[in-house]
């Protein structure tokens, strides 16, 4: 392929995979001058957020970062915290094992990238035919972290100054992930694994609470999805 | 601050190291040039809708249905993007309008 050509491909993969990062564009920089914030009144300069939003990549875990640093040091206890919160990043690479495949060095980066929103589209999306899709996949990545990037630099550059009433805005996210779930639901056929993803995680957030309902959420998904297998093998003809 | 400078980067690059172990994984493990199980395989394709199941779920983790708003501003919401998406199937739509009710009602009505 010449050059020319492959920067075409390039700006046609971008320019496709650009709109489905415009949600994530309003979320993420919400959120994060909302984290960028947080740190500001926590006494870190901004160079604490900007780091931390390049290389930890995992909102959540970087506000419970935050609180680490406040408190008496210990690795290995932030290791293990780190460990649990973001477990459910195992089953974004399960998950990512096949469609990554074959993707050369960008696939290192897409990798270190796959945080909740680039794994829902990137894992969703039928990309058209004509696209390169490593490319599309990747430019994902890419676009959501730097606006992650961008939100946390301007919350933690201009912390104290910014005031407006964005209260309800981090609802973008909750939006999103419905339109995902929707959009995979109309796609398949069989819907067992979505009503074993919604009703386990619904009876794990009543009996464990908000903070603690994730692991065993995991662990009761893999637990059902392990048990109706046979019997999903068994009707199901279909040899994808 | 109770840490020093050099503790605080040993702590975060343990964040770091934790949050890529866990994205890192299942592609070390699992390397493509080798088969992969297939009870792997099956789990990598019934998981993404069961952990979009989840994610949807996680969104509502602060919500409280016995105390404040009893959760109707977001199931309120949740059911403009529904019906928006079902009706005109456009993304972007679909989550602009339930994100601008869902403002409206935080900031107006609840």
């Amino acid at each position: 392929m010449t050059d020319v050509n492959k920067r075409n491909q390039l700006w046609i993969a971008f320019r496709a995979a650009f709109p489905f990062t415009v949600p994530i564009f309003a979320g993420f920089v919400f959120l994060g001058i909302a984290y960028g914030i947080f740190m500001h009144s926590l006494g870190f300069s901004a160079i604490y957020p900007i780091l931390m939003s390049l290389t930890i990549f995992a909102g959540s875990m970087e506000f419970v970062a935050a609180n680490l640093l406040l408190i008496s040091f210990n690795p290995l206890n932030a290791l293990f915290l780190t460990l649990m919160v973001n477990a459910r990043h195992l089953f974004y690479g399960i998950s990512m094992l096949e469609k990554y495949r074959g993707f050369g060095k960008k696939k290192l980066y897409m990798i270190f990238g796959l945080c909740d929103e680039s794994f829902s589209i990137n894992c969703t999306v039928d990309v058209p035919k004509n696209i390169d899709k490593g490319w599309f996949m990747f430019f994902v990545t890419l676009l959501n972290h730097t606006y992650w990037v961008i939100g946390a630099t301007i919350g933690g550059v201009f912390g104290s100054l910014v005031k407006f009433r964005t209260e309800g805005l981090d609802f973008v996210m909750t939006a999103l992930f419905v339109v995902i779930f929707i959009e995979q639901w109309m796609k398949e056929k069989k819907h067992h694994s979505a009503l074993v993803g919604l009703g386990l995680s619904t009876a794990c957030l009543i009996i464990f609470g908000g903070n603690n309902f994730i692991l065993p959420a995991m662990i009761a998904i893999l637990g059902v999805l392990t048990l109706i297998r046979k019997p999903l093998e068994k009707v199901e003809v279909s040899p994808t | 601050m109770t840490m020093n400078l050099t503790q605080q980067i040993i702590t975060i690059a343990m964040v770091v190291l934790g949050t890529m172990l866990t994205r890192f994984l299942p592609f070390i493990v699992f390397p493509s040039g080798k088969p992969t199980p297939n009870y792997v395989q099956y789990l990598g394709k019934m998981l993404p809708s069961a952990v979009i199941g989840l994610l949807v779920i996680y969104c509502f983790k602060d919500v409280n249905l016995l105390y404040g708003s009893h959760g109707f501003p977001e199931f309120i919401a949740v059911a403009v993007v529904a019906f928006l998406h079902f009706w005109k199937k456009k993304m972007l739509l679909s989550i602009a309008g339930g994100t601008i009710v869902y403002m409206v009602l935080v900031q107006l009505v609840f």
